[in-house]
């Protein structure tokens, strides 16, 4: 199954709708509430089981805020998270415990992401333990073993500490933490950011090789658009809290609608001798998340933004293949 | 209730200490990182470490005591009184008055000594062996240090780790414990606990432990808000492990090398803090700090009277200097930032 | 003769088994007015090679053999006073981070004109104009205004701005870049390569450029050094390199890169990881994870090889075809 062809099974195996996490801004003793961060509004997109859907934005976007948010780790005010028809938002405490074992999460900063005074053995047996999967320590420990290898560790490497690893082999442990618990959707927030570009080849093909075997869905969470293209079936593209782009990865990449999604895909540099020197198209810096422009956030850095702009957030609207929040449609007509 | 004697508590205090030494030993040994960082630091400072390892040892000596075995015809010393280890080495060897370390003879007047030249740091004012005096010093010195660390450490601890995890109005309270405490003058506070509780040795070290928990607490706190935002507390939640779970698995350990390190460093400061305390006249009954204190009428005889403060003051730099080299080192070892990456 | 002539540079650690090296024999050179981009992933010893051209290892390593040339003078052998001269006057230098190396407390514009005064005499006046006329450079809007801000009220890119217009204030000849953009959000890397580019062009400055990623030294560099295990591997013009790589380890990593493959099939992966300085294999350092070795690779470090004018290779599977095309 080739990475540019969305497979739209039966049922969505993620449904995100509406989604909204804002920050509050506290000032003194009494909290008083002066101000959001309006890190993430407006969110719906969908992940069918087995394909990979994923958002991309610069900092301050709020991609890892709905990596988050849909983990529970941070607060939701409004929206859905349908997960395999459950409202992951509306649960109660023992219920979403339970829920989590299906929907697990792998960090960035592989230094940070394991706990340096615990064994991997421990570390990666937790979740079992938390979940109740394997009947006895002996059989964590083999469970154990077993994932080690399937992320292509020694087996032995269980009994050793954190900071004996590369940042590589650091997030192979990560990963097989996160298929300790037997989930069916891994969150991969920035995971291969922060490795070596050889390293980060084998990381990516180690994900590819679980989700065709596994049937492992993912919700892949970067800046790095190159890396994109090869893991993504579907794409979602987000500025300062908001998606603007939505498509199958193919057409994104060979004809973007929305501005930003353009600046985005000229700003890479290209490593074709032949292709040098483009100016860039998205000029000025990315505005503060707690005080974003009125009307389309984006105006402000937009090459073609124009009076209505200013004043009036375009929707998402649908566009030939996906979706794209702009008042002016790719070829170029203003929308009512 | 005979069984609860002061000597008998003594005793069973010091006996417990041992075990759990014996305890901590193994945990050491069996966790590789502990073990490493404990030979690490052996091999850093091996003669401080031996240093606090003779005057914990006088400490012990002077801690496990007894009544009976003792000679109808001692000197200076009431029958049936529990004597210790130490006490029982410089049993006899009470003279009339001052004497100077290895003289023969009396200090003032000239009388002949019962054991000429048998005092090295010579006797105080009560003929008592001034040796013998600065080595029950140490047994002082470290049950101020110990036992306060142990009531300020852990309370500070509870304090800190409950405010930086949960946050919220809780840490608004300890925060604004914290500030009120650290605005009042710790001498004063300590002063006016100490007479209220009455002068001993357990008050004065209630009276320390609460006007020191509050650095500690603030460290921990702002640990701990640091180590909640680190990814692999947040993979804990997402792994379903528990809030009070969370704490005790991932972040006390992570905060256990600021354990020891305030630990070492707050010792030495508590014993000093008591130094000032004798010399304020509510300090601990035998202590240095005592000893030093009463040097200040000595030192203002004709001829002077110098080896009692001399005595005191060496041993006290001598426990101090030795306790912060160790306690340096600990720190380099156990930082996770300064320690050896692979 | 080059601008900057670097031979043989040698530098290391201090540790248990005595001095480790990280940088292992690197000799290049930097013509005026070009951009030379050093490559490398981490652990390959490309920043510790542009530290010890400035002497600035940070203790306890040190520049242990070598000789560095700025224009024919020797800078590995000069007094401490006037390497400081040099620094930040003859040579400037801007650094991946730019919210570590600006000074929370200190106006924008108060560090920009202390660089200057520190390598010429003026008045403050003149230098704050300076460092105005600096700031409309490099492209920061409102430049008045800007100056007295702090750092904290700019955002990544800007604060990239001030560390180039602090470099570029004392006119250097070389500036050294060490991983100028990799802080920076993608859209705001576009606007600063764009500026360097047009601030080299302009000034004929020579730039090192250290950076791991091939897109940047596709937009900026006009030759590219190739860094494994603290020794050059290839060395090589711009297009030569990109289009034509020679040694595996370029080949390796521009293969990897997720842009270049069809989506579908698995990324070319280099398999292992960069050894550490104590794991150094005799022999050729790359010959453990090289899908090209042969017998004499894990025994012999190889020879420099010259296939073409311009081109430098070290690689024995390379020397053996080319002897293969000659006969």
């Amino acid at each position: 199954m080739s990475a540019s062809e969305p497979n739209k099974g039966p049922e969505p195996l993620l449904q995100v709708s509406g989604l909204q996490t804002w920050y509050p801004i506290t000032q003194g003793m009494m909290r008083r509430r002066t101000g959001w961060i309006q890190a993430a509004t407006d969110i719906t997109f969908e992940i069918a089981p087995g394909e990979t859907l994923a958002l991309v934005g610069e900092s301050g976007c709020g991609k890892s805020t709905v990596g988050r948010s849909i983990l529970r780790l941070e607060d939701p005010q409004a929206g859905k998270v349908l997960f395999e028809e459950r409202n992951l938002l509306g649960l109660e405490a023992a219920e979403l415990r339970a829920a989590r074992q299906h929907v697990q999460i792998i960090f960035q900063d592989p230094m940070a992401s394991l706990d340096p005074r615990m064994r991997i053995r421990d570390q990666i047996a937790e979740g079992m333990q938390s979940f109740g999967i394997g009947a006895s320590e002996a059989e964590r420990t083999d469970r154990v073993a077993a994932l080690l290898e399937r992320v292509q560790l020694d087996a032995a490497a269980m009994n050793r500490y954190p900071h004996e690893f590369s940042g590589g082999q650091r997030q192979r442990i990560c990963i097989a933490r996160a298929l300790a618990c037997e989930p069916r959707l891994i969150v991969c927030d920035e995971s291969v950011s922060a490795l070596d570009v050889s390293i980060q080849a084998q990381i990516l093909n180690l994900l590819r090789e679980l989700q065709d075997e596994l049937g492992l869905s993912y919700l892949f969470i970067t800046h790095d658009l190159s890396v994109v293209k090869y893991l993504a079936h579907e794409v979602a593209v987000m500025y300062l809290g908001r998606i603007v782009e939505q498509g199958p990865t193919a057409r994104i990449f060979e004809s973007p609608a929305h501005p930003y999604t353009k600046g985005l895909l000229g700003a890479i540099p290209s490593i074709d001798p032949a292709r040098r020197g483009a100016a860039p198209a998205v000029l000025g810096d990315v505005p503060s998340p707690s005080d974003p422009p009125p009307g389309c956030h984006f105006h402000t850095r937009c090459p073609i933004a124009f009076d209505r702009c200013k004043v009036e957030a375009p929707p998402l609207v649908k566009i030939e293949s996906g979706a794209s929040r702009c008042f002016l449609s790719p070829n170029g007509t203003e929308i009512s | 209730m005979s069984w609860l004697e002061p000597h008998i508590l003594s005793n069973l205090v010091t006996l417990g200490l041992l075990v759990g030494l014996v305890f901590a030993t193994r945990v050491v040994r069996a966790q590789r990182l502990w073990r490493e960082a404990a030979v690490e630091l052996w091999r850093r400072r091996r003669f401080a470490i031996l240093v606090v390892g003779v005057y914990l040892l006088i400490g012990v000596a002077d801690s496990v005591s007894w009544t009976g075995g003792v000679p109808d015809d001692a000197v200076g010393v009431l029958p049936n009184a529990p004597l210790s280890v130490l006490d029982r080495a410089f049993l006899d060897s009470r003279e009339a008055s001052y004497s100077a370390p290895f003289a023969d003879v009396e200090f003032y007047g000239g009388d002949a000594l019962r054991h000429p030249g048998g005092h090295p740091l010579g006797t105080d004012i009560l003929g008592r062996d001034v040796f013998y005096l600065s080595l029950k010093g140490a047994r002082v010195a470290l049950l101020i240090g110990g036992l306060t660390s142990l009531i300020a450490i852990p309370l500070a601890l509870l304090f800190g780790v409950c405010a930086g995890y949960f946050g919220g109005r809780f840490d608004d309270f300890v925060f604004f414990l914290i500030s009120t405490m650290a605005s009042m003058p710790s001498l004063l506070l300590l002063i006016a606990l100490i007479m209220v509780m009455g002068r001993s040795t357990f008050s004065v070290c209630i009276a320390l432990a609460v006007t020191g928990w509050v650095g500690f607490c603030r460290l921990t706190r702002a640990e701990t808000l640091k180590l909640r935002e680190l990814d692999y507390i947040q993979a804990a939640r997402a792994l379903g492990v528990s809030e009070v779970k969370i704490i005790f698995r991932h972040i006390l350990p992570n905060l256990a090398h600021l354990i020891v390190i305030t630990f070492v460093l707050m010792f030495s400061g508590l014993v000093l803090s008591e130094a000032v305390l004798s010399w304020l006249g509510i300090g601990v009954d035998g202590s240095w700090g005592q000893m030093i204190d009463g040097a200040r009428d000595e030192l203002s005889r004709q001829p002077v009277v110098w080896w009692n403060i001399a005595a005191a003051g060496s041993a006290l730099f001598g426990l101090i200097l030795a306790v912060n080299s160790v306690g340096d080192a600990v720190r380099d070892v156990l930082d996770p930032r300064t320690a050896r990456e692979s | 003769m080059a601008l900057l002539e670097v031979r043989d540079l040698r530098t290391a650690f201090p540790s248990k088994s005595g001095m480790t090296p990280v940088v292992d024999g690197v000799s290049f050179d930097l013509e005026r007015g070009k951009v030379l981009a050093l490559v490398g992933e981490s652990g390959s010893g490309k920043s510790m090679t542009a530290l010890s051209t400035l002497r600035l290892v940070p203790k306890p390593g040190r520049v242990t053999s070598g000789s560095v040339k700025l224009d024919g003078e020797e800078l590995l052998s000069l007094p401490v006073t006037e390497m400081r001269r040099i620094r930040g006057g003859r040579i400037g230098m801007i650094f991946q981070e730019p919210m570590t190396c600006l000074n929370p407390v200190v106006r924008v514009g108060a560090q920009v004109a202390e660089a200057i005064l520190l390598h010429e005499s003026m008045s403050k006046a003149d230098a704050r104009s300076r460092a105005r006329e600096l700031f409309v450079e490099v492209g920061i809007p409102d430049p008045e205004e800007r100056l007295d801000a702090y750092p904290h009220h700019l955002s990544g890119g800007l604060k990239q701005r001030v560390m180039i217009a602090m470099a570029l204030s004392t006119r250097p000849e070389i500036l050294i870049a060490d991983e100028p953009t990799t802080a920076l959000d993608v859209t705001v890397q576009a606007q600063i390569l764009d500026l360097l580019r047009d601030l080299q062009q302009k000034r004929n400055a020579a730039i090192l450029l250290i950076t791991h990623d091939l897109g940047i030294v596709n937009e900026l560099a006009d030759r590219v050094a190739v860094m494994y295990a603290g020794r050059l591997v290839e060395m090589a013009d711009r297009v030569s390199l990109l289009s034509d790589p020679l040694h595996p380890y370029t080949q390796g990593l521009l293969r990897s890169i997720p842009a270049l493959s069809a989506p579908g099939e698995p990324l070319p992966e280099i398999p292992g990881v960069v050894p550490s300085p104590d794991q150094w294999p005799v022999g050729c350092r790359f010959s453990t994870r090289c899908p090209k070795r042969f017998e004499p690779c894990a025994d012999q470090f190889p020879a420099e090889l010259n296939p073409k004018l311009g081109r430098r290779v070290w690689c024995h599977a390379v020397a053996e075809s080319a002897r293969e095309g000659a006969s």
